[in-house]
Parts: C-alpha cells; structure tokens; sequence
C-alpha cells in the first residue's frame, strides 16, 4: 500500500452547516490502514506492528519486574503479578483441563491471554488509540498456535487413525447418519474451528474500534449550530463506549484463551 | 477534498479485511514468541518455584504450631499433675504436723507431770530433813533445858554426862509415847 492512499479520514473542517461540501467522514475500513512508518530490511513497519511489539514487551516488562526477583513474601508488583497469574491459571486452564493435565499449557495460556489483553488494551489508550488485534493477521497468527498444537496432540495422543476419529466425531452408534455427522464434525472442527476462533476476537475489536471512532469523531462533526448538545450525547456515548470496551477486551481474551482450553481438552480427550 | 476521500474509500475496498497480511503475521507471531519465550522459559518457572516455597513455608508453619500445641498440652497436664501432687503432699504434711503437735503437747504434759512431781517429792524431802534436823536440835535444847532445870531442881550438877543423856532419852521417849497415845 502506498501513502496516499491510507490517509485516515479525517478532516478537521468537516463540521455540520459548515459550508465546504463535505460531509461526515464516516469512519470505515480506511480506519484500519495505515501508512508504513518506516522499513527495516524490507518490511515496511506500520503503527499495528509496532504496537504488537509494543505489546509484548509491556508484557514481559511487567512480567520481569514482577517475577524476575520474585520472593516468598510478595512486594506489591508481584502480587498483582501473581493475581493475574493465578487467574489464568486457576479460573482458566485448571477449570477446563485439570490441575494434573493442564499444568504443562499453562504457560502458553498465560501468555495468550496477556499478550492478547495488551494489545486490544491499546484501543482505549492516548496516542496509540487503535486496537491491534483489529487487524486479522494478529489473531490469526495466535490462533495458528493454538491450531498446530491442538492438532499436534491430537495426532500425538491418539495416532492418525484414532486421531482422524476425535477429529470427526466417529460412532458407530450413530448407524446410517454416520457419514454425515463425519463430515460436518471434520468441516466444523479442521476447517471452521481456526477461522471462527481468529475471527471472534478480529470481529469483535473491529466494531469496537468503529464504534468508538465513529461516537469520536461525530462528537467533533455535530459540535456546530444547534446540534451541540447532540454532539454532547455523542461526547457521552464516547465515554460510555470507553468503558464498554475496556470490558469487552478483557473478555475476548478470557474467550480466546478459554477456547484454545477448551481445544487443547478435546485433542486429549478420550474418543468415544 | 471529495476526491482523495473517495480514493481512500476506493482502496480500501480493495483490502478485504478478512485476509491477513504477511509481515502482520510474521510481526504478531514474533511478537508472541517473544512473550512466550520469557513467560515459559524463566518468569512462570520462576514464580511457580516461589508459590511451592510459600506453600512449603505455610504448612511448615502449621506443623509447627501442631507440634507446639501439642507440647503445651503436655507441659499444662504436667503441671496439673505437679499441682494435685503438691496439694497433696501440702495436705500430708498438714496432717503430719498436726500429729506432731499433739504428740509434743502430750509429752510436755507428761514432762510437765514428771517435773511436778520432782519438785513435790524433793520439797517433801526438804520438809523432812528439816524436820529432823529441828526436832535433833529440839530434843538436844530441851534435854539441856530440862537438865539444867533438873540441876536446879534437884540441886546437884548432873556431872556425869551419859547418865544424864540416857535420862533425857528417856524422858522424851516418853512424851513421845504420850503424845503418840494422844493422837
């Protein structure tokens, strides 16, 4: 993508009776392209990825100063560490898989969850204001993880056959609706299973990003004539949204994170 | 103004959302390698090590109460079983002291008795020496008395002097006797 061509769209004399023929610059897809900042060795670094990167360093950051020198009597860093720890850990992984088998993915849950709750976190902080995970490529790439390791136990646990089996929901009590039931359990379960699990958290933060970006920038279009004070309601509705998402992007990745349970569950579990 | 908003629209529409770009991807799973790597290689390793610390610490700590409870249950029915022992070796020597008192008053009564008696007895042996030495001295003063009155009487010195006593001798036996028949 060249740079004139991701201008976001917004300019600040469009306003209601103003009289220069514009209209409302309705936020739309162009919210979500940006022009590349700058390239390093050919990749062209925009503002998503650097707030990814971003991102993770937050996290091992406060990780690091949380756990680095962690003590048996806990400062106060490390028990807000240890908080949010314990509640992927606990409320999570050992819900859906066990203390005893769910010990060993419990790393790469608590780094799921954080990573994805930083980077949807960005939506509602000054200056970065945008939500990374609204670009389909980072939930994708997370939900890539999770696929290969589920499919990876799966084949591991029960060998190609009996994996085959897990995979397709295989019953012989089920008689002559067998083949259908196989075929839309392998269709539901190989090939939907990835795309709905990215999908739901993309969805999810690019309506909430819409949403803000529009209440946002029609507080500003309205503030004219006698439409301010619909311009204050939507000044309102900003801030209501504000809080609205700050709960729904913790939310997603306590979804997210759940369901690559809940995956991981089913790849271990016995076939019937 | 209108055409480089519809131009922004128009490439837009060209990007479908829905499909992932590739240094995206290559940028998150990076990014979440990174994460990862810390998280599973030395933070979660690190904090677990310290949960199972504290966990060790805070049964160590029950156990030791248990262990101290226990001990304090054993020293307070020691010093129970002391208690009732003392009393009851209070009430004993009580008891013995008692026995001891009565027992030294009864031998103080009895000393006192024997001591009485002493007294008495040598006071009567007192009397009874005096008597006898006054009633020696009596019978030699009377018997010179009545001698020399007798002298006198008959006129003529009694020179011989155990004819005289033997008279006297007689003569208080004599009223001894009488006095004796009086009696």
């Amino acid at each position: 993508m060249s740079a004139d061509q991701t201008t976001l769209a917004f300019d600040w004399s469009c306003r209601v009776f103003a009289d220069n023929g514009c209209g409302f610059p309705s936020p739309g897809l162009q919210s979500f392209l940006f022009k590349p900042m700058f390239t390093v060795g050919g990749l062209h670094f925009n503002k998503p990825m650097l707030l990814a990167i971003l991102s993770s360093l937050v996290v091992v950051g406060v990780f690091w100063a949380a756990f680095s020198k962690a003590k048996v009597v806990p400062g106060k860093l490390q028990m807000v560490g240890e908080a949010g720890y314990d509640f992927v850990r606990r409320g999570i992984v050992y819900e859906t898989l066990g203390k005893r088998e769910g010990e060993k993915y419990v790393p790469l849950m608590v780094s799921l969850f954080f990573f994805i709750w930083i980077m949807n976190l960005w939506s509602i902080i000054p200056v970065a204001q945008f939500p990374v995970t609204s670009i389909i490529a980072f939930p994708a790439a997370l939900a890539i993880v999770v696929y290969l390791t589920w499919m990876i136990l799966t084949f591991r646990k029960h060998g190609f056959v009996g994996g085959m089996k897990n995979l397709t929901g295989y019953d012989k009590s089920l008689g002559p609706i067998l083949p259908l039931v196989v075929v839309i359990e392998f269709f539901s379960n190989v090939l939907v299973r990835p795309f709905t699990h990215a999908v739901r958290l993309f969805a999810n933060m690019f309506a909430g990003h819409l949403l803000l970006v529009m209440f946002t920038v029609a507080s500003w279009y309205l503030l004219n004539g006698w439409l301010i004070p619909a311009g204050a309601v939507s000044f309102v509705m900003t801030m209501v949204m504000i809080l609205f998402e700050l709960f729904v992007q913790a939310v997603q990745a306590y979804v997210f994170v759940l369901l690559a349970c809940s995956y991981v569950q089913g790849a271990l579990a016995e076939h019937h | 103004m209108q055409l480089t908003q519809q131009l922004v629209q128009l490439a837009a529409e060209e990007e479908n959302p829905l499909i992932p770009p590739g240094p995206e991807l290559v940028i998150g799973l990076i990014a979440f390698a990174i994460v990862f790597f810390f998280l599973s290689k030395k933070l979660l390793p690190n904090i677990n090590k310290v949960l199972e610390e504290r966990r060790a610490a805070i049964e160590g700590g029950i156990e030791e109460a248990e262990a101290m409870k226990v001990e304090a249950q054993s020293v307070l029915e020691q010093y129970k079983a002391q208690l009732a022992e003392a009393r009851h070796e209070a009430a004993r020597l009580r008891q013995e002291a008692q026995e001891q008192g009565a027992a030294l008053i009864a031998e103080m009564r009895a000393e006192g008795q024997r001591q009485r008696e002493e007294i008495i007895a040598a006071g009567h042996a007192q009397i009874e020496a005096d008597r006898k030495v006054a009633a020696q001295a009596l019978r030699q003063e009377i018997g010179r008395l009545s001698s020399e009155l007798a002298g006198k009487l008959i006129g003529e010195a009694l020179e011989d002097h155990n004819r005289q006593s033997r008279v006297i001798d007689r003569f208080l036996d004599e009223l001894e006797e009488k006095a004796e028949a009086a009696r």
